[in-house]
């Protein structure tokens, strides 16, 4: 199946929870907060969350800025 | 939050101890300023503010130079109705005074208004006593109607109204409300208005905002000074003005700093009498704190006292006054015995002398194509 | 003397508030924040880079300081909610500068989508700290809108031009109840405390320090330079008018008897 990470295609195997992609991308879930097709999905909700084909998520964090 | 809340928080201020405590030292530090804040204000209507009233009024004549230029705004008073119900024991008009009384017809308005615009003005204040079953709101709108073809602006000076029917004058063309507080010293206002509409201090000290939020062009607000500590009943106004011009940007707000005169029927003692220097030094703190808030002196003030006036803060002036129904003397009695009793033609050739154009026609709302 | 800055019902105890943006070494962001004194440090909120997982500005920032995340990046106003929305997700709070820029020329802010996203923002209880031009006009709708703060520039951003909207903020402080926060423009301590001296409550700036050849000697500059502002301000600085005593030319009537 494909999804759309940060803008960019990828292919998974299977539907997957989002927390497990994550941790496959060395990603602490502390540190982010991530968008399922436009609905934020807050941090406790990410192990339950099954990430499906053609889904677009955003994965943001904060950096610097003024 | 209203300026009734406004005020209620100055309840517990020591304004005497505040006032005798301020020093040469504290009026010059607020001379320096750039923008003056309310303590600021109070500072300079201190006794100690006196010694510096020639600093004060150079900076207030640049100040008013700079924020209406060398033109004097000239309006006249018309009173329509003398009936009054209220009891105000400084005024002539009072129920309880026995004096001629009179209320024009509609026609008679309409002829007061073309010899008026006939002598050149073009902004005319409506005035009435207080008694809604003769000057009733429907009156006053008709008396509106019927100038409003013969003249520029409309101002009015009549009862406090409510919120809907200042809709209503608004409407049929009034541009401007002048309500004076007589006194914010509310345990003084009980004693003065005893009985009568007026004694309702709160609905009268809303007034302002009433019009303000139906879009009127400009509000006054002013204090009668002899009646309370005119330092404060000064401060109070100038806090009055400047809450109004923050909290309703679009309206134009100007103040007035009448003094009580001589009138018939009363025996009032005026308790706090104001010379000419404190009135110039109310004037001028005035200016300092609101650069850009007009001041409207009257025909109380003497004609050769008004023309000192005209450089150190003073935007508007009546002109070719009477304080009698219908500039009729003979007919009914006067409210005030005027100063000033110059025509309008005198006037203009006066403030010309002083270098300053006397200003007749300045907005007309007609110009709008949607009123 | 109390002299609190309160925003948004919080306490605030400095008057600089600091950018995290633009360092060569992140690590360094403690010492500032402890030489500059700040409360409040500005972050941006940005997608993943999967190159660097583990990077997290965050790490920098010690716990207690208040986070303000800013919406740059946004066009609109409805980017500007979506990305204040995301920032309060990371549960790091709920204040937000706004900024919506769409002018990549000057990198102005568009005041109109500033004061819509303002109300939004404000409605779902983001305490709101909007970034605009200078103007009354706006600065009043934005009070309406139920902004914590207003923050006008003092010249384009990055610029370090100063406080080239002087008179305009000016209005602003005199006329607007709201603390006014002087962003943007700022590049040298002589900036802030001509800014402080105005009467601004506080002042933002980021490039000024991040980008100084010592950034930590840069910081308490800025910390020095704005509580000399602030003191000047509330000292009540002396002006240049003299009294003129001598001759009485507009008031020299009161003295004369009428005949």
């Amino acid at each position: 199946m494909t999804i759309t990470l940060n803008g960019k295609s990828q292919i998974l195997d299977e539907s997957a929870e989002l927390l497990a992609i994550l941790h496959d991308r060395q990603v602490d879930p502390a540190h982010v907060v991530v968008e399922i097709n436009q609905s934020i999905i807050p941090r406790d909700a990410f192990a339950t969350t099954l990430v499906n084909d053609g889904d677009a998520i955003e994965i943001l964090r904060f950096v610097g800025g003024g | 939050m209203p300026f009734m809340e406004l005020l209620d928080e100055y309840a517990d201020f020591d304004f005497h101890g505040f006032l005798a405590s301020v020093t040469a030292n504290q009026v010059e530090r607020v001379l320096a300023k750039s923008h003056l804040n309310a303590q600021d204000y109070l500072t300079l209507l201190a006794p100690a503010a006196a010694a510096y009233l020639e600093p004060m009024a150079q900076r207030a004549s640049a100040l008013t130079r700079q924020h209406f230029g060398n033109c004097i705004f000239i309006f006249t008073p018309l009173y329509i109705s003398n009936y009054c119900v209220n009891h105000c024991r400084y005024c002539s008009f009072a129920v309880d005074h026995h004096i001629h009384r009179r209320h024009l017809g509609l026609e008679e308005i309409e002829a007061e208004a073309l010899r008026i615009a006939g002598e050149g003005i073009r902004h005319l204040l409506v005035l009435t006593g207080e008694a809604r079953h003769k000057a009733s709101p429907e009156y006053i709108e008709a008396a509106i109607r019927i100038i409003r073809p013969h003249l520029s602006a409309i101002g009015i000076e009549v009862y406090a109204m409510t919120e809907e029917e200042y809709g209503r004058l608004i409407e049929a063309g009034v541009d401007s409300l002048t309500i004076y507080q007589e006194t914010y010293d509310r345990t003084l206002y009980a004693q003065l208005h005893e009985g009568g509409p007026k004694a309702d201090f709160a609905f009268r000290i809303d007034a302002p905002e009433r019009a303000c939020r139906r879009q009127i062009r400009g509000v006054a607000v002013g204090a009668l000074l002899g009646l309370a500590d005119p330092r404060i009943d000064s401060f109070f106004t100038g806090l009055h003005a400047h809450y109004l011009q923050q909290a309703f940007p679009a309206t134009e707000v100007s103040a007035s700093f009448p003094r009580m005169r001589p009138f018939e029927g009363g025996h009032f003692q005026v308790e706090h009498d104001v010379d000419d220097r404190l009135f110039v030094q109310f004037m001028l703190a005035f200016r300092l704190f609101l650069p850009r808030v007009g001041i409207t002196v009257s025909t109380r003030e003497r004609a050769s006292f008004r023309d000192h006036l005209v450089r150190l803060g003073v935007t508007r002036m009546s002109a070719g006054v009477s304080t009698a129904v219908g500039h009729d003397p003979e007919g009914s009695t006067a409210q005030f015995e005027i100063a000033d009793t110059r025509s309008v033609d005198q006037m203009r050739r006066d403030l010309a002398a002083f270098g300053y154009q006397a200003v007749m026609h300045d907005w007309n709302s007609r110009y709008l194509a949607v009123r | 003397m109390n002299d609190e800055l309160v925003i948004g019902g919080q306490v605030v105890r400095s008057r600089l508030i600091t950018g995290s943006g633009k360092y060569q070494d992140e690590s360094i962001i403690p010492q500032v924040l402890e030489a500059a004194g700040c409360d409040i440090i500005t972050v941006a909120l940005r997608r993943m880079d999967f190159d660097r997982p583990t990077e997290n500005i965050l790490r920098h920032v010690p716990k207690n300081k208040i986070l303000l995340p800013n919406t740059s990046g946004a066009r609109t106003a409805a980017e500007a909610v979506r990305l204040a929305r995301l920032a309060r997700a990371t549960g790091c709070g709920d204040w937000i500068k706004i900024e919506v820029i769409n002018d990549q020329k000057f990198l102005l802010p568009d005041n109109y989508e500033t004061i819509k996203a303002t109300e939004v923002l404000a409605a779902e209880g983001f305490v709101v700290l909007p970034y605009m031009c200078p103007d009354l006009g706006t600065a009043r709708r934005l009070v309406d809108a139920g902004a914590a703060a207003i923050m006008p520039l003092g010249a384009p951003i990055g610029t370090n031009r100063g406080i080239r909207t002087r008179d305009l903020i000016e209005i602003l402080i005199e006329e607007i109840a709201l603390p006014i926060i002087v962003d943007a423009g700022i590049g040298r301590p002589s900036h802030a405390t001509e800014a402080m001296e105005m009467g601004a409550a506080a002042v933002l700036l980021n490039t000024a320090i991040a980008t100084a050849d010592d950034p930590i000697a840069m910081a308490r500059a800025f910390r020095l330079a704005v509580e000399a502002g602030r003191l000047a301000y509330l000292g009540g600085m002396p002006g240049a008018s003299t009294f003129a005593r001598a001759s009485s030319p507009l008031t020299g009537f009161l003295d004369q008897t009428e005949a």
